[in-house]
């Protein structure tokens, strides 16, 4: 039997800031050729926990290990073989977008060719302006161009798609399949969850820096939170109905009368699922606290 | 069964050595080089500065004989060593403590941080950068003064060996003591702050701009303890008539105390760098 060691294990991780959370026992594993998307809303400890993997920040407790190494001790060798997208960057910029791609492709062992990366974050009219020049999302492909360019095997993406517009985005997407189909394993982090939907194998949601779910992205949830929702409006109002077989209720409806006003069949999508569960932790949290 | 780790199984280290770090650093260089002349401000404020002095003191003082009845100088000639030594503190340690803070502050050093780029190339591109762009503006300083001023230049080549290797020995002094001075201000905004009045007031007591000949003993010796004393000195030496030689300090050029006093200083901000040195201050 042959199991190989997960690309990234994150076991109980905790990062305190003063007497703050920011991360409080979180594990997850991501497996070799595996995209993981993190989702959360603002503050709620991605980025830490991100950077805490590329090994930019230390941690409180807990284990974690990239690509077998921890990220505290992780060496040149072990940097080559990551690809980096932060949050935020914001450098002078006063070299052109092939200049600064071919010289950090210099960095790598393996580097991908700088004209198809330029190519793939859709910036080839742009390659010979400076970096300053570029508008906000062109810089941000700029971003993610670096990210790619020596062929890592695990890339970080914290919200790779900021201030992108819709084409670009789906060019993004397109990108980030073609790098999966390479078998590159990817950490994602997101506010748009049509993209992660697109793009993610499994997700996990975190929340006040606790992991408040985590698994497959068509699963996450759990079943309840999938089940098809009938809405409807009538003399009485609207209503809204869970039911695993929506078409019987439609008939139910019709046979009972007159065409339903306002009739929708809603499939919950991963925002709405995600939604769901954000605001169920929160109110959990509330109960909690007032006790 | 076999448990493969990703570390050892796919990962050829790929050339760590030497080799990798200087062909890396000499990559650096080109990017440094170029980037220093696209961004405006650091060429006028640390590239330009020395001639512009130069041509202010050489305009306001062109009446004014700085050297004796039989062996007249202009202000140009006198000025020239003190100018060339001020382009070495601004090329150096003044452009690097505020470049490299500012690179600490919009996050290049983050971004250089995850990649493989060895620490040492990142060193030999900005040494790399203050050696390229201080030969330039040394250049551009005499020549202004030669050309523009008439100043007169040594023929003998000892005094060009002296340049060479004052020249050399000064620059990678300034542009280290650069790197270490760097770590100093919190924030790339308050870099400037820092660092432009501790090399003002260091060229003020250095004899850039005053004679240093005119400072009282004690001044000139607390200025002592700095290498930029010594520099100037070292050029003076290389420019000025040989009848200055006694308005030194221990009325000598003293060149193995030029040598022994900026090469103490480089190996302190060795030292500093090799201790305090950090791509990013983590959990800032
Ligand atoms: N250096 C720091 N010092 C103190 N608190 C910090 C620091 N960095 C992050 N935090 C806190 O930790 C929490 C998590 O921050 P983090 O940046 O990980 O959030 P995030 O999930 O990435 O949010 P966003 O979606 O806005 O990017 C926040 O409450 C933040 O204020
Ligand atoms: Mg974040």
């Amino acid at each position: 039997m042959n199991t190989t060691a997960p690309v990234v294990q994150v076991e109980n991780l905790r990062k305190t800031y003063g007497s703050f959370a920011a991360v409080d026992s979180v594990s997850f594993e991501i497996q070799r050729g595996e995209t993981f998307a993190l989702l959360g809303p603002n503050g709620a400890g991605k980025s830490t926990t991100i950077e805490i993997l590329e090994g930019y920040r230390d941690r409180t407790g807990g284990s974690v290990k990239v690509l077998g190494v921890d990220p505290g001790k992780g060496g040149l060798n072990w940097k080559a073989r990551l690809g980096i997208v932060l949050q935020s960057s914001g450098e002078s910029g006063n070299v052109s977008v092939r200049e600064q791609l071919t010289h950090f492709a210099g960095y790598y062992p393996n580097p991908r060719n700088v004209d198809e990366v330029i190519a793939s974050v859709g910036l080839e009219a742009k390659a010979g302006t400076l970096i300053r020049k570029l508008s906000g999302g062109q810089r941000r492909r700029v971003d993610v161009a670096l990210g790619i360019i020596g062929s890592p095997e695990l890339l970080f993406l914290d919200e790779p798609t900021t201030g992108f517009d819709p084409e670009a985005r789906q060019q993004f997407w397109q990108l980030i399949r073609s790098l999966k189909a390479d078998g590159t394993t990817i950490l994602l982090t997101t506010h748009y969850l049509d993209e992660a939907a697109q793009l993610g194998d499994r997700a996990g949601v975190i929340a006040g820096g606790k992991m408040i779910d985590i698994g497959a992205i068509d699963e996450i949830g759990g079943e309840e939170a999938r089940i098809p929702l009938v809405r409807w409006r009538d003399a009485n109002g609207k209503h809204e109905e869970r039911t695993h077989t929506p078409g019987a209720v439609v008939a139910s409806l019709m046979a009972a009368g007159a065409e339903p006003a306002g009739l929708e069949i809603v499939r919950p999508s991963l925002e709405d699922i995600y939604l769901q569960l954000v605001s169920d932790h929160a109110h959990a949290r509330e109960v909690e606290n007032a006790r | 069964m076999s448990t493969t780790t990703p570390t050892a199984e796919t990962a050829p280290s790929f050339g760590l050595g030497i080799g990798r770090s200087v062909r890396l650093g000499f990559s650096r260089i080109k990017l440094e080089v170029r980037s220093y002349f696209r961004q405006g401000d650091s060429v006028f404020f640390t590239f330009l500065f020395p001639v512009v002095m130069l041509t202010i003191f050489a305009v306001a003082f062109s009446e004014q004989n700085f050297g004796t009845e039989e062996e007249p100088l202009t202000a140009a000639a006198f000025y020239l060593p003190g100018m060339i030594a001020a382009g070495l503190l601004l090329s150096g340690l003044q452009n690097m403590a505020i470049d490299i803070a500012m690179e600490r502050s919009d996050g290049t050093l983050k971004r250089l941080a995850g990649t493989p780029l060895p620490v040492m190339s990142y060193f030999i591109g900005k040494i790399g950068q203050v050696f390229t762009t201080g030969v330039l503006q040394a250049t551009l300083v005499i020549l202004v003064a030669s050309l523009a001023f008439d100043v007169e230049l040594p023929s003998e080549p000892s005094k060009w060996v002296t340049f060479a290797w004052v020249f050399v020995l000064g620059v990678t002094t300034s542009a280290v003591l650069g790197i270490a001075l760097s770590g100093l201000p919190r924030s790339g905004k308050s870099a400037t702050a820092v660092v432009i009045p501790v090399a003002l007031v260091l060229q003020f007591i250095s004899g850039v701009y005053l004679g240093f000949s005119m400072l009282p003993e004690w001044l000139q010796n607390f200025a002592s303890i700095f290498p930029l004393k010594w520099m100037a000195q070292g050029m003076r030496e290389v420019f000025l008539p040989a009848s200055f030689e006694v308005m030194e300090q221990s009325e000598s050029w003293n060149l193995p105390g030029v040598a022994i006093a900026t090469g103490l200083w480089l190996v302190i901000g060795l030292i500093v760098t090799r201790i305090t040195f950090r791509w990013i201050r983590k959990d800032s």
